[in-house]
Formats: structure tokens, C-alpha cells, sequence
């Protein structure tokens, strides 16, 4: 039901299938990306994405374009000025009261009027709730391919080249839209890296009306709820995070996890696995089905490094793995391993850093 | 009210193995079970149909052996089953899925008027999240997605509003029915099934609709051929290519190995430890 569910075994599965890119289709040029903004905020995904749709277009030799949609009364110019500090060369903009706050059916209907008119090759998504409730109405309404939750993008040939974890997490695989266009994908927050903002680039603004009103509009947004806490986990952001898996066997041990993360002033992460058995929040997963992470230093306690948890967190600066097992998959892609006992370990690690920090914090005070 | 439920039989991805040398899946004995996701959007069906009585109708798309992740819902509670299973559905995409499923939808809504359609959140196997929103646009259906509370249902005016979760808050929306909701995971708790459901679930017959039962017009738009997404290829990961510095606690004492650990991370990384002072003495 899902790119996953094909036969991986099999993996040029065209059998039967016109591959060709149709004739009328071969005019569809330039990548884009979709700025997601809420309450006069960019999502920084949408930064990521334009990185990276600056470095695919540099292989195709198009442009890059972001697309900004929202009310009359929102800064949508300055977030184009924005986009082209981050890599586009042009913003479509298209304004409208209908528009603010994010509704499903008109940004379906603005993103695929869009696409329909200006026709570009590449469209990129942030996959978040709103992405993915986007992604998948526009690609659906437009009739072609959709891959999410991208880890890597590539071109091949001519064609986007997406890279996803599958089957859980235990395989990557590369998916293709090769007979239609535009060729669509989400990435997930902290997935790509932050481009570097270069303050001189500037751009084009391409106007375009929805032409919709409100009472064309079933659905009502009523008001939005803004998370009440503003201390929640802000696991995607954080510069230390250590985490546990299942290796560190009941919610007891994972204690341990939390007392070094204290020490150091991190986050603390857990694997699906340890989500599921209750010894940590929801909002604490990292990986596939949770979050992904960037942090300078990601100590990994008790986890055996399945894909699915290491497309959460590879693009961490160092990595230490813990871990009883020497084959476990995670000392493959770790900077730093101890074969040994987490239960042990923790304790001991926590201690020695516990020493160090307060010398030096002594010292700075 | 009529609710159709839409799941999908999955592996239990925690017991896949990958064949160390093939890479291919190893599928054998891994035990199939209804997404887990799509229990939250079963159970707050069930809830739907105790408050306002009705029906709740789980479909599902899938090869003949998915009929016993439909009779556990049945076992659950939800009233009757159709599987649409077809050779022609195989090597379906997002796009391929969603088309069958809605034409099953549509051929379900002439026997009784649905009112409203449930998915979870995405699926563990493929982890998505796009046939729901692909589902409601085909059947032209207001679309609203990681739904963490249904605050009412007003059935004469044909009325729903819900929380909807969204990046930093959650919407409050307001739309008419029919309409098509994803489930978010967390929002409940999955019953106990009864004893006499459990019962009704052995006994009950799980409807088996092909394409043609199901009401496809166009098989173009069905399996491999409707899917515009190719697998080119599929791969292992690749290590690292420099070797993690791996240090073994049986070889010397857990201190000096911590130690060493601690030495070295600082001594490569001084701004690491430089940040991380600052931070702990703010």
C-alpha cells in the first residue's frame, strides 16, 4: 500500500509499466519548494529543503523557487526575501484572506493551480502535519508520484532520485517518478542540513490569485491552541542528547539515561522500542517514526542501531554507542564505541563527566 | 451512522530480519498484525457508534491471509468486513491503493450512506501517511488529518468539529460530513474484546471483494501499472568508512575507559565542552 510494500527483492520493478516521461510532460522545469509558515514564522524545514533544492538544481541547471501561500496581513515578502537568502531565485505568492492558517482545501487547490500553470519538475515538502496533509492531497489531485519521509535526495539521469528507510527501518530504498511530473517528496525536519544564508542573493516575485472565496470553503477554522507548555521536549534542536534503548532492559535502567543526560544538560531520546515499553515519552523517539536530531553529541545507550533509529540521528556530530554486543550495527556508524554493559557504564560515565563539568564550571565562576 | 474503517495487515517490524548477505526481507514467521496505528482510528469509531448507533465497517486491502486482521477488529467490535484482494492490486503505491480503496468506499456508500471514513495516523510497514489524505480527495470528502479529539458530532446538521494536531498547537476545525479523519496515535485506548464479539469475529463471513466487486473502472489505476512510483533500488547501509575508536570494558576497568571516553570526546570537540560548560553554569 505504500512504496515499502513492493518486492524489494525485485528492485527494477517496471514490469508492464510505461517508464518514459510523455512528451507533453518534458516541459516541466525547476524545482520548488513549499514555505511552511505559521503565525509569522518560517519552519526552518523549509530552509533545509531549500539547500537542498539549490544543490539539485545546480546538477539540472534550473532554478529554484519557493512557494509561499497565506492571508493579506501576513509578511509572505519578507519571507520570500528570505528564500532567496537561502538558495530560490523566484517566489510564487499567492495571497489571500482564505488563506491564513492552514486549511486543506484551499492550499490544495492554490498548490495544484500553481503547479498546473507554472509546471515545475521537483516539489518539496516539509513532512510535517502540515506537509503531509498537503503532500499527499496535491499529489493525489495532480495524479502523480509522492515519496515520504526522504533521507537523502539525489538526481539520476535526469529524474529525483528519493532514498528512504523501508520495511521498518531495515533497508533503504531508492523510489522514482519517472513517467510524470511534478516528482514530489517530503523531508523531515533536521533531515537536511542548514544552508548557509547568503544576504546578497535576491529574486522574483511571481503573483498568482486563488480565486476562492470563503464561503466556497467547507471546512472552518475555528482557532488555534498553541501548545500550552513552552518547556516541551525540544529534542530536534538540542546540542546533547543521550538516549536509551532496549538493551538497558526496564524503566529502572533507563533512570540511568536521564541522570548523565542531567550531568551534561542534554536531552534525553529513547528508540521505539523503549517508547513502547513505557520508559519514556512519546515525544522522546527518535528515529523513522519519531524525530530526528542533529545534536553535536549523541550518546546512545543500549541500542543496537536498527535503520529506522539511525536515519534519526547519523547526521549527529559524535556519536557513542554503548552497547554489550561488538557486531551490533550501531558501532558501524558510531565515532566513539564501548563494548560493555550500559548498566555498568552509565553510572561510571555520569560520575567522570559529573568531576570534569564542575571543575571547569568552578573554575568559569 | 455508517463509519468505514480502513486498515492494512502489516509485519510486526520488530521482528523483521534482513538476510545479512541478500539484503533481502526475511519475512518467514514474522507474525502479521493490524497496523497498530489504525486501533486508534477503530476505537474512536467504536465510540462513535456507541454514542450514535449504526455501523462500523472495517476494509482493508491486502492478500486473502489479511482476513484475520479483519475479524480482530470484528472481535473488537466493529459490525462487518470487506476485503478487497485482487492480484491485480499488487505492487500498489499510495496513489494505487488510494484509487481502490475509494472506489470500495464508494460501492460501500451504495449499500448504506457513509458518513464518515477513518485511517490511522500512517502505517508502520510504509510509514507514509498519505492514502487517508489520497482517499479523501477521490471521494471528494472534507480531509482531516492527526485528529486528537472528536469534540462533537452533530448528525442532524450533519456537523463535526475536531482538535486537529498541528505544528506548536492544535487547530480547532469545524467541517461537515462526510468527512475522512486520520486518527492520531495516544488519543485512546483500544477495548477488551467481549467474549461475544470474539465469538461473532469466528463466526462472522468476511466479505472478499476483486476488482470488479470493488467497483474499478479503470485497472490502469490499480497495482503496479497506476503507481507512478518506482523502486530503482533497494540497499543495505553502508558503514561508516572511518572505524568507530571502539574501546571493550572487559579489557581494563569501566572508570579508565570512561575516562578515556571523556578525554577524547573533549580534546577532539573543545568547543563541545566550552558550549557545554557555558550551558550548565547559565
Amino acid at each position: 500500500m505504500s512504496e515499502a510494500a513492493k518486492p524489494a527483492a525485485r528492485p527494477t520493478a517496471a514490469r508492464g509499466r510505461n517508464t518514459e516521461l510523455p512528451e507533453h510532460l518534458k516541459s516541466y522545469k525547476g524545482i520548488w519548494v513549499f514555505v511552511e509558515h505559521d503565525r509569522g514564522h518560517v519552519n526552518p524545514v523549509s530552509w533545509e529543503l531549500m539547500g537542498e533544492a539549490r544543490k539539485l538544481a545546480d546538477k539540472l541547471g534550473v532554478d529554484v523557487s519557493g512557494v509561499v501561500m497565506g492571508g493579506p496581513d501576513e509578511t509572505l515578502d519578507a519571507f520570500a526575501k528570505e528564500a532567496y537568502v537561502y538558495g530560490a531565485d523566484h517566489c510564487y505568492i499567492m495571497r489571500d484572506p482564505v488563506l491564513k492558517g492552514y486549511r486543506n482545501e484551499p492550499f490544495t487547490k492554490g498548490l495544484t493551480d500553481l503547479v498546473n500553470q507554472y509546471q515545475p519538475e521537483i516539489l518539496l515538502l516539509g513532512a510535517t502535519t502540515m506537509g503531509r496533509d498537503l503532500a499527499g492531497s496535491v499529489a493525489t489531485t495532480l495524479g502523480t508520484g509522492l515519496t515520504a519521509d526522504c533521507t537523502e535526495l539525489n538526481i539520476d539521469g535526469r529524474a529525483l532520485a528519493a532514498t528512504r528507510p523501508t520495511f521498518g527501518g531495515s533497508l533503504l530504498c531508492t523510489i522514482m517518478t519517472l513517467a510524470y511530473r511534478p516528482q514530489m517528496a517530503t523531508v523531515r525536519p533536521r533531515v537536511m542540513r542548514m544552508p548557509k544564508r547568503d544576504e546578497s542573493r535576491t529574486g522574483d516575485i511571481i503573483e498568482m490569485s486563488l480565486g476562492m472565496v470563503e464561503t466556497d470553503i467547507v471546512t472552518k477554522l475555528l482557532s488555534f491552541i498553541p501548545d500550552a507548555e513552552r518547556n516541551t521536549v525540544n529534542l530536534a534542536y538540542a546540542d546533547i542528547i543521550v538516549s536509551g534503548g532496549k538493551g538497558l532492559k526496564n524503566a529502572d535502567n533507563f533512570k540511568l539515561v536521564w541522570e548523565l543526560a542531567r550531568v551534561l544538560g542534554a536531552e534525553v531520546g529513547a528508540t521505539r522500542a523503549a517508547v513502547q515499553a513505557g520508559w519514556a515519552e512519546n515525544e522522546r523517539q527518535v528515529g523513522q517514526t519519531g524525530k530526528t536530531v542533529r545534536p553535536r553529541l549523541y550518546i546512545a545507550a543500549g541500542i543496537s542501531g536498527a535503520i529506522q533509529h539511525r536515519v534519526g540521528m547519523e547526521g549527529s556530530d559524535v556519536i557513542v554507542a554503548i552497547n554489550t554486543d561488538p557486531n551490533a550495527p550501531i558501532f558501524d556508524f558510531a565515532h566513539y564505541g564501548i563494548v560493555g554493559n550500559a548498566m555498568q557504564v552509565l553510572p561510571v560515565l555520569t560520575q567522570a563527566f559529573r568531576a570534569h563539568l564542575d571543575k571547569r564550571i568552578r573554575k568559569v565562576a | 451512522m455508517h463509519i468505514v474503517v480502513c486498515i492494512k495487515q502489516v509485519p510486526d517490524s520488530a521482528q523483521i530480519r534482513v538476510h545479512p548477505v541478500t539484503n533481502t526481507i526475511m519475512r518467514q514467521g514474522v507474525p502479521a498484525i493490524v497496523n497498530p496505528y489504525d486501533l486508534f482510528a477503530l476505537e474512536e469509531a467504536l465510540r462513535l457508534k456507541d454514542q450514535f448507533g449504526g455501523r462500523v465497517t472495517v476494509l482493508c486491502m491486502g492478500p486473502p491471509q489479511a482476513e484475520d486482521a479483519l475479524r480482530k477488529c470484528v472481535s473488537f467490535g466493529a459490525t462487518d468486513a470487506i476485503l478487497v484482494t485482487d492480484r491485480s492490486f499488487a505492487g500498489a503505491d499510495t496513489l494505487a491503493t488510494s484509487y481502490a480503496l475509494a472506489a470500495a468506499i464508494r460501492k460501500i456508500s451504495q449499500e448504506q450512506q457513509v458518513d464518515l471514513v477513518f485511517t490511522g495516523k500512517q502505517t508502520i510497514d510504509g510509514d507514509t501517511a498519505q492514502v487517508g489524505p489520497g482517499i479523501a480527495k477521490r471521494l471528494n470528502m472534507n480531509l482531516l488529518t492527526y485528529v486528537s479529539r472528536i469534540v462533537e458530532v452533530d448528525l442532524d446538521k450533519r456537523r463535526i468539529k475536531v482538535e486537529r494536531r498541528a505544528e506548536g498547537g492544535v487547530q480547532l476545525l469545524d467541517t461537515t460530513l462526510p468527512s475522512l479523519i486520520t486518527m492520531l496515535e495516544g488519543t485512546n485506548e483500544m477495548r477488551f474484546a467481549t467474549m461475544d464479539d470474539m465469538l461473532r469475529a469466528g463466526r462472522c463471513t468476511v466479505r472478499k471483494w476483486n476488482k470488479d466487486d470493488a467497483g474499478i473502472e479503470d485497472v490502469t489505476k490499480i497495482g503496479l501499472k497506476g503507481s507512478p512510483t518506482v523502486v530503482s533500488k533497494v540497499f543495505g547501509p553502508t558503514p561508516r568508512s572511518e572505524k568507530a575508536d571502539m574501546m571493550v570494558v572487559a579489557d581494563t576497568s569501566v572508570n579508565d575507559v570512561c575516562l578515556n571516553l571523556l578525554q577524547k570526546i573533549f580534546t577532539t570537540h573543545p568547543t563541545l565542552e566550552e558550549e557545554t560548560v557555558e550551558r550548565l553554569s547559565a
